[in-house]
């Protein structure tokens, strides 16, 4: 229906950077930088357009492009978005944007850095507008590479080194897709026996009838899968340590959204394909859950490198999700959406600061510091936001995902429910402390000489603080997005439960 | 003329916001512009909430509009952001309006030369957008998202003055002890969300009572009621308050002592008639408010800070409140909250004036005799003092004797006999507080202190003009005018009784009289009597503990088991973790050795695992075949 491939263009112009900055002289900064700015800029423009333009009312997969590639498998590069693929993309360059930012003083190895940069978030991009599934696999790993490389490259060595990180998350990320290859390979044998035809297309695999012993088996190798991305407890080790271990861009990346892309393939996947095995393995997802938020909450109570505290938050808001998709019904589903994309921008702010403060102090202890908001007013607003929409403050996005998980899944799992309710006032227990010890209280003399947030420092603030508030404000611009594209999705595998009633 | 400003009401909160979100933007390089920006948007709004309140009262029995928007929706969950306006409404909105108006006007003396001036302002148009939206809320998802906003102002202002880690840490304390009582409120809700299909205050109120499963409405009830509990400081989630005090003093004003924290009332107000259909409930909520009215104003006698006295005065009548509420008489709650509203903001404003003249003292032993230095001050500060004690004519007088009345004849002897307890404790430990600090052989406050500005007195005078007034709305002279407007069908509105006032006036007279022997004659020393009872003393003193035990608890519960789990975390999960790294090197190292390229050991691997692939294969096809 559209004659410009707009999906190409978002995916390819970071491409196309990576290769421009290739050819770049290592020496030219400003143009590498200002070319990395560019492409991300025009990524975020066409998801913004992407978002405006999307037909509401028509709903289902739109800006549609099938090129075929492997006729013998059927593999198509087929590219579409909807309800909730355009939130997942729009955070994508959102973060993709502000990362760029957050890197801006980055003096080593520029060439290389943000070349890999680039190709990262094209990766991560591309896993989430396509309707492929091969392709759909083909990114998931093509992100791996430059997550590696940038980690044992540009990362820092504090309880772990970076070595140690770096590995740590790839390792676990290729465990994961391990698994996730085994269940697409058994899918997609199975779906050719069933249909005669071979097929990548996930709408297409999602029309047929598979045995439930086997949607069983398949769904848990994806659930490990997914899960061990998207940090579900006891899967989590890497998420704290790595993070910790990588750059600043990688970490605002890789918490932001490249996890998302494990509970985006449980819902737009998993869910959809096998919805039998879903209904049989969610409760186990949904018990794993609150080792998530509430362990996980806790052990942000004892930790001391601001990174570790965010990095281990984040494996408790992941929770949140994963409560939100076990639950299996529209209004949780969507709260597990539109949690993911409120934790990624509140995650990447969250990181971005901490990386701009690192940078200046060469430390992340929050009890080397004290009385920051003397010195740096402006970080300490960037810290505030990130912190109180990581608990969940009204006006802010998050508060609008976990409202709405919690009513969704309190209609299907009660006790549950009510235990991960219990993670807002530990969570608002370990942020607020965190916050007030590093940014209020007496002035420390010994930080005088840190600058505030200027120029371009500001931008991921300004950027992904507007996206919290927006968000916060008036939900409903995301929300009824949201609910066109669960709705479609949960009609096709007819589980329609509408909250749930006592 | 009420055709059109009722549908536009929503610009009462939203002025106060745009003017906060302007200063944070924009304005605060420019403090005064912060500050007459942040007045004049108050001050519209109370101009707003005039017209509306009279629309709402020119019907008798009062008139109920309700407008709303879309906010967040889905099949199955509808949170609109919406207007009602009922007497209820109409009530807080002139109370908050009129009293932050002032309240910032005070603030422009009180805040002068803070190098925070205008975030200052931000902060408190902020919270009074907020506290608006929550007055005006139709649904319980609106009232929640409001309430937490509410929670975050009063965090930002109580700990404005950040460099002090007193002030940080009275902040973190309030919000946290907030959430622990939002964490029972949503839960709440959302019972109210499975059970019901809408959170909408007007449904709810045709259905809940037509609901009859108890065992379900019991909890629901009381988890809800966790809300107020934080908010308005109820035992055992009280303890925010008195540290609330580090916030400035117009702050704790308006905010801990006037407005918010009388949300937490107003909500059992608002959704009366859920906490009416549950008898359960209603004696919690009692019982709750009635213990804690006795509990905080024992220990207001044993304080020196003017602003602790003032604080453990606001816990304990909001205790009043609450008992109010639970014996059934929403109106007399509300009344008492509409008059503590005026007199106990006069009293804060009042200690303000006192400690902005002292130079930030605030013990009331380092007063003294302040009289003579400071009329205005004094006269007004113990015209608080009398409505709050009681006395007639003035407003506390006809609030409190409803109070007393209502529990009297719904036939809750306890709570009355403790009712009228509380209130001879309220009359002693305030004019304990004025005849040390005001008056008296110290000296201290007549050498350091000078009367302030007009900025800060004439909103004393003119809140010292409400605390006289404002009684007379609910009284006999005026037909018991507000009783009329502001009630519900499930509430009691007993007839009043001249027994009650004579005997409740002659407890508060009493309560005045002992103070008076002990501080200003010293008939009686109160140090022998602190000597005699030194250890009750001490106890009370120390707010009994409860401090104390709660840091304990929090030290063991709280941080002992996030060290274990982080323990747990790094040796168990990590350590299965690089334990199965550390076995597939190992056996990386080990199988190498197989790769030793002699091509028999090849050959005689590969006849081993064909002889496996066959034997399997044999199983595979028996098993088949049976």
């Amino acid at each position: 229906m559209n004659e410009i491939p707009v999906l190409t263009i978002a995916l390819l112009v970071p491409l196309l950077g990576a290769a421009i900055i290739m050819g770049l002289p290592a020496t030219q900064d400003k143009w590498i930088k200002g070319t990395a700015a560019t492409s991300t800029l025009v990524s975020l423009i066409l998801s913004i357009a992407v978002l405006l333009a999307y037909d509401r009312a028509a709903g289902g997969m739109q800006f549609v492009e099938t090129i075929p590639w492997i006729k013998d498998l059927g593999v198509n590069y087929a590219l579409g978005v909807d309800g909730i693929s355009i939130p997942m993309l729009l955070l994508t360059n959102l973060i993709g944007f502000s990362s760029i930012y957050a890197s801006w003083n980055i003096a080593d190895r520029v060439k290389e850095f943000f070349a890999l940069l680039l190709i990262l978030i094209a990766g991560v991009m591309g896993t989430f507008i396509t309707t492929d599934l091969f392709i759909f696999f083909l990114f998931y790993e093509v992100v791996v590479i430059p997550i590696y490389l940038l980690v044992i490259m540009f990362g820092s060595t504090k309880r772990v080194s970076k070595e140690y990180a770096g590995m740590k998350l790839t390792i676990y990320l290729l465990i994961g897709s391990a698994f996730l290859l085994a269940g697409l390979i058994a899918l997609f044998i199975q779906a050719q026996a069933i249909s005669g035809v071979p097929s990548m297309d996930m709408a297409f695999l999602a029309t047929l009838e598979y045995s439930t012993s086997f949607q069983i088996i398949v769904f848990a190798f994806m659930a490990f899968g997914f899960g061990t991305l998207l940090s579900m407890f006891p899967f989590h080790a890497w998420s704290p340590d790595g993070y910790a271990g990588a750059p600043t861009a990688v970490s605002m990346i890789h918490a932001g959204v490249l996890k998302k892309i494990g509970g985006y393939g449980l819902i737009r996947i998993a869910l959809t394909i096998l919805p039998a095995g879903a209904a049989v393995i969610a409760p186990i997802i949904a018990v794993l859950a609150l080792g998530n938020i509430v362990y996980a909450a806790y052990i942000c109570l004892s930790q001391k490198d601001l990174k570790y505290i965010v990095g281990y938050s984040s494996v408790s808001h992941m929770g949140y999700v994963l409560v939100g998709i076990a639950a299996l019904n529209l209004i949780s589903i969507n709260g597990a959406v539109i949690m993911m994309f409120a934790h990624g921008v509140m995650a990447a702010l969250f990181f971005a600061m901490i990386g701009n403060l690192y940078e200046k102090s060469h430390t992340r202890n929050i009890e080397d510091f004290g009385g920051l908001a003397h010195q740096m007013p402006k970080l300490t607003a960037g810290f505030m936001i990130a912190g109180l929409a990581s608990l969940g403050l009204p006006g802010m996005v998050n508060f609008i995902g976990e409202f709405t998980i919690f009513v969704g899944a309190f209609g299907t799992y009660r006790v549950i429910t009510i235990l991960a309710i219990s993670g807002i006032v530990f969570t608002a227990l370990y942020v607020l402390r965190a916050l007030g010890r590093m940014l209020f209280g007496p002035r420390n003399e010994k930080w005088d000489h840190l600058q505030d947030l200027k120029g371009v420092e500001m931008v991921p603030l300004v950027v992904l603080g507007l996206a919290i508030f927006m968000g916060g404000f008036l939900p409903f611009t995301l929300m009824d997005l949201i609910t066109n594209g669960v709705r479609d999705l949960i009609a096709q595998i007819g589980m329609l439960q509408i909250g749930g009633l006592l | 003329m009420y055709e059109f400003i009722l549908p536009n009401a929503w610009l009462i909160a939203f002025l106060p916001f745009l003017a906060s979100a302007l200063i944070g933007l924009f304005l605060h390089r420019w403090p005064n512009l912060s500050a007459g920006l942040s007045i004049f948007s108050i001050g519209m709004a109370f101009l707003i909430s005039i017209p509306i309140a009279l629309a709402v009262f020119a019907e008798p029995g009062g008139a109920v509009y309700e407008f709303s928007v879309r906010w967040l929706s889905m099949p199955g969950l509808t949170v609109d952001m919406g207007l009602l306006l009922d007497p209820l409404t109409a009530v807080m909105l002139i109370v908050v309006t009129s009293i932050a108006t002032l309240v910032q006007i005070y603030s422009l003396g009180y805040m002068e030369g803070d190098p925070g001036f205008a975030s200052y302002f931000g902060y408190q148009s902020l919270f009074a957008a907020s506290m608006l939206g929550l007055v005006m809320a139709n649904n319980f998802g609106q009232m929640f998202v409001f309430w937490e906003l509410v929670g975050i102002c009063s965090y930002f202002l109580i700990g404005f003055w950040f460099g002090l880690d007193s002030a940080k840490n009275a902040a973190i304390k309030a919000f946290i002890t907030n959430r622990v009582g939002d964490f029972g409120f949503l839960l709440g809700i959302l019972f109210l969300q499975i059970i019901f299909g809408t959170l909408s205050f007007t449904a709810l109120a045709d259905k809940v009572p037509a609901f009859t499963n108890m065992a379900v409405l019991v909890p629901v009830a009381i988890l809800l009621f966790f809300g107020p509990m934080g908010k308005s400081a109820q035992f055992p989630l009280h303890g925010w308050l008195p540290d609330a005090m580090e916030g400035p003093t117009p702050v704790s004003a308006l905010i801990h002592a006037a407005t918010m924290v009388a949300a937490g009332v107003y909500l059992v107000a608002r959704a009366f008639f859920i906490f009416a259909s549950v008898p359960q409930a209603m004696t919690v909520i009692a019982v709750v408010g009635g213990f804690t009215a006795l509990f905080a104003a024992t220990i207001a006698i044993t304080q020196n800070d003017i602003k602790r006295i003032l604080a453990y005065s606001t816990l304990s009548q909001l205790g009043y409140m609450m008992m109010a509420m639970g014996v059934g008489a929403m109106t007399a709650g509300m009344f008492h909250l509409m008059t503590h509203a005026f007199f106990k903001s006069l009293l804060f404003l009042g200690a303000g004036s006192v400690i902005h003249a002292m130079h930030e003292e605030q013990d009331i032993w380092k007063m003294g005799n302040l009289s003579r230095k400071m009329p205005i001050t004094t006269w007004t500060f113990i015209i608080g003092a009398l409505a709050l004690s009681g006395i007639p004519p003035l407003s506390g007088f006809w609030s409190k004797d409803e109070i007393l009345l209502a529990a009297y004849s719904s036939g809750h002897m306890g709570l009355y006999v403790l009712g009228a307890v509380v209130a001879f404790m309220t009359a002693f430990y305030m004019f304990r507080l004025i005849f040390t600090a005001f008056y008296g052989r110290n000296t201290h406050g007549e050498e350091k202190a000078h009367e302030n500005s007009a900025v800060i007195t004439v909103p004393l005078i003119l809140l010292a003009l409400a605390a006289i007034l404002v009684g007379f709305v609910n009284s006999p002279l005026m037909h018991h005018v507000f009783g009329e407007l502001v009630n519900s069908p499930l509430g009691i509105n007993p007839h009043p009784s001249l027994a009650i006032m004579i005997s409740s006036s002659l407890i508060a007279g009493a309560g005045i009289l002992l103070a008076w022997l002990i501080y200003q004659k010293e008939l009686i020393s109160h140090e022998a009597l602190r000597n005699k009872f030194s250890g009750l003393y001490r106890l009370v003193q120390n707010k009994y503990y409860i401090d104390e035990i709660y840091t304990r608890l929090g030290e063991v519960l709280v941080y002992g088991a996030a060290q274990a789990m982080f323990w747990f975390d790094i040796h168990v999960v990590n350590g299965i973790v690089d334990g199965i790294a550390f076995l597939t090197g190992k056996s990386g190292h080990t199988l190498r050795y197989t790769e030793d390229g002699q091509v028999q050991s090849y050959a005689m691997y590969m006849v081993a695992g064909v002889l496996i692939l066959v034997v399997l294969a044999a199983v595979a096809v028996e098993s088949a075949v049976l």
